[in-house]
């Protein structure tokens, strides 16, 4: 059984099809890409995934569950995390603060806790700040554990969206566009990043990209997208020879 | 820290900066102690020493009404003041300050239950003797602390939420009427009831509890707002609340059995300065509490980014439910204290002046902020008896300062700032606290 599997999926934004009939298998420790030109549904099929959109069709199930319809903070605290493309930190935090709110679904010590500041509370959030720290150390961006994010760099945001969507303790990781925007410096270290958190975590992941040479270094299997439909998938050395992919990039001309 | 003198302009830094450098040596604990001082000096020759510089009483407010009333007074009313607060504070913050450190250093070490009570315990006695001059001081100073618990409950919303809500009165309304109707029901005859159900002698021992219940009711009206706020925001959201606001003040206005827009007199006085004094210290602890974990934390991760909250496994509808009724629950508690205080109340008077009013101190003092609050609410419930003098221009002179706050402090005076208690009340470093 695949830790996600995706089957027949389809949505429409009014009369507008913009996912038709995507299926997706991803079994436990798999790295898989999708990519496709702009305004391909690629990001609203994360959202559909995340549960930030319901899908008007078919069935999502994690590690055998059925996620369809679930708000999307259950989804997430079942084991599916994400970044976004456009950066989406919040703006007046720590970086630390940052990592330690992706712990929310493990908190226990509920209201009281919170109003009366009881032991319990402390201990949890000692806890959690522990493990925030390791996750900010990993990714080497502890020394800006007290700064504002809006202080740090871009690649150093990149780096603060990982740590948080790792401090969620996924199953499945999903990423959207994680080098958009870098430089090859960045890009290189960002892609030993997710080398790495592949290996420790033993995580899925499954990536968004535009840039081929990502998908093609990082990912087992790659599907292409054009206009909500998958029309190739495949290893990377076929999705790179393949006419169809090449003709939705660059043209028909480029194929004959 | 920049409260002290936050609208003289460029030019008086120098000044600013040698008084903070003044008291950058003095802990919390001893501009406690010169205040104490002060005050205890104001009791036993107070009124000697205004009568001796031509005053005829105790100034009331720190001199600001004499000066603003008989301009030929002012040079007493500045001598009073320098002598009874301003000495003792130099004296204090100047000579003693290894004492003071000291004792500070002590404190700060001892179990918390036992430092909290004696600043706890100092601050209440320093405000009772100040309140002890005069009904007038007692009054204002009440009227003041209700303030702190209204614009803090606000400033969860609209600072630590970033919704806009204007229906704070309306949560006002809810708990100064239900607690008022169980108060008089429990211990006044002929009011609701031909005769009432308990001897007045237990009524400060029911007295809280009928404040929670008006709390809890005015959460129950919150779930009108929050409830929505699960799909619509901002602006949409902002007018909702305010609906909500006329939806409740009409509403009382049209219950006869409570008064209709006459409203509802003669509540029991329960309410003594110590009473509003413990629920606003409560206040202020439970909602410092609150928004320091991360649950409440959870309120600025919906209000900067909802859907990258959610993706982080944030309960987002919880945490809305949540801030919209513990909001509204301080905002009845400060309701109902602030019927047992004036022991009158009638719907017109949580109408559209007290959002407005409420609204100017939660975004002089501060959005996202226990401290700028505090500060909000304490500097123009004071600036406000101060200006009474000038009558209608006082309504001309506090939107100015509104104004002018918002060009050099757009997010008001002390905002993101985490009031941090341990930080504040720590040996050596401390920055001069406002009473």
């Amino acid at each position: 059984m695949p830790l996600l599997q995706v089957k027949n999926m389809t949505h429409y934004f009014g009369g507008l099809r913009a996912v038709s009939n995507f299926d997706l298998e991803i079994e436990a420790g798999q790295i898989r890409g999708l990519i496709g030109p702009n305004g391909a549904g690629k990001t609203t099929i994360f959202n559909l995934l995340t549960g930030i959109h319901k899908p008007t069709e078919g069935a999502i199930t994690l590690d055998g569950e059925n996620v369809v319809g679930l708000r999307p903070h259950l989804i997430a605290s079942r084991g599916l995390g994400r970044t976004f493309q456009n950066i989406c930190l919040w703006r007046h935090m720590t970086v630390l603060e940052h990592v330690k709110m992706a712990c929310y679904a493990k908190l226990t010590y509920g209201l009281t806790g919170a109003f009366f500041g009881t032991a319990k509370r402390h201990r949890e959030e000692a806890q959690i700040e522990t493990k925030a720290l390791g996750l900010l150390k990993m990714l080497g961006i502890e020394h800006f554990a007290g700064d504002n994010v809006l202080n740090l760099s871009y690649g150093a945001q990149r780096r603060v969206e990982m740590a948080r969507a790792l401090a969620t303790e996924p199953k499945v990781l999903l990423l959207d566009e994680p080098t958009a925007g870098m430089n090859p410096e960045e890009l290189s270290q960002m892609m030993a990043i997710i080398r790495q958190v592949h290996q420790e975590f033993g995580l899925a992941i499954f990536l968004i990209e535009h840039r081929l040479r990502v998908v093609m270094e990082l990912c087992e299997k790659i599907q292409t997208l054009v206009f909500g439909e998958v029309i190739s998938e495949g290893g990377p050395e076929e999705i790179q020879n393949d006419p169809k992919v090449i003709d939705a990039y660059l043209g028909k001309e480029a194929v004959e | 820290m920049e409260v002290t003198n936050e609208n003289t302009p460029k030019e008086k830094k120098g000044l600013k900066q040698k008084i903070r450098a003044f008291f950058a040596q003095a802990p919390l604990i001893g501009l406690i102690i010169s205040a104490l001082i002060a005050v205890i000096l104001e009791q036993t020759v107070g009124d000697l020493l205004a009568n001796l510089i031509g005053l005829s009483k105790i100034p009331t407010l720190f001199g600001f009404l004499i000066i603003l009333k008989k301009p030929l007074l002012i040079p007493s009313a500045m001598l009073y003041v320098f002598i009874i607060y301003v000495l003792p504070l130099i004296i204090i913050g100047k000579f003693t300050t290894p004492l003071m450190n000291a004792i500070a250093a002590w404190l700060f070490k001892a179990h918390k239950l036992i430092s909290g009570v004696i600043y706890i315990g100092l601050l209440y006695l320093i405000l009772h003797l100040w309140a002890d001059i005069s009904q007038y001081r007692l009054l204002t100073l009440k009227l003041t602390l209700i303030a702190v618990i209204v614009t803090l409950s606000l400033n969860v919303i609209n600072g630590y939420m970033g919704e806009f809500s204007c229906s704070h009165p309306g949560f006002m309304a809810l708990g100064a009427y239900t607690s008022s109707v169980i108060t008089l029901m429990f211990f006044v005859d002929g009011k609701i009831i031909s005769e009432a159900l308990l001897p007045i002698s237990l009524a400060p021992f029911v007295f809280p509890f009928s404040l929670i219940i008006g709390g809890f009711s005015a959460s129950v009206g919150a779930l009108i707002i929050a409830i929505p706020s699960f799909r619509t925001r901002g602006d949409y959201l902002a007018i909702i609340s305010l609906a909500f606001l006329f939806i409740v003040k009409s509403a009382i206005e049209n219950l006869e059995f409570i008064g209709g827009p006459r409203g509802l007199s003669s509540q029991p006085d329960v309410a003594d300065l110590a009473t509003v004094f413990l629920w606003t210290v409560a206040c202020v602890w439970i909602i410092n509490n609150f928004v320091r974990s991360v649950m409440g934390k959870a309120l600025n991760a919906v209000r900067d980014d909802e859907l990258a909250a959610d993706a982080m496994t944030v309960n987002t509808r919880r945490t809305k439910l949540v801030a919209f009724m513990f909001s509204a629950f301080w905002a009845g508690i400060a309701g109902g204290l602030f019927a047992h205080v004036l022991r009158y109340i009638n719907p017109a008077t949580f109408g559209i002046q007290k959002l407005a009013e409420v609204l100017a101190m939660v975004y002089f003092g501060g959005l996202n902020s226990v401290y700028g609050s505090v500060v909000g609410a304490v500097s123009l419930s004071i600036l406000g008896e101060a200006l009474r003098p000038l009558e209608l221009f006082k309504w001309i002179v506090i939107p100015l300062m509104l104004i002018l706050i918002m060009i050099y402090r757009p997010t008001g005076l002390i905002a993101f700032k985490e009031f941090n208690v341990r930080e504040i009340i720590k040996p050596k470093l401390s920055p001069p606290k406002e009473v």
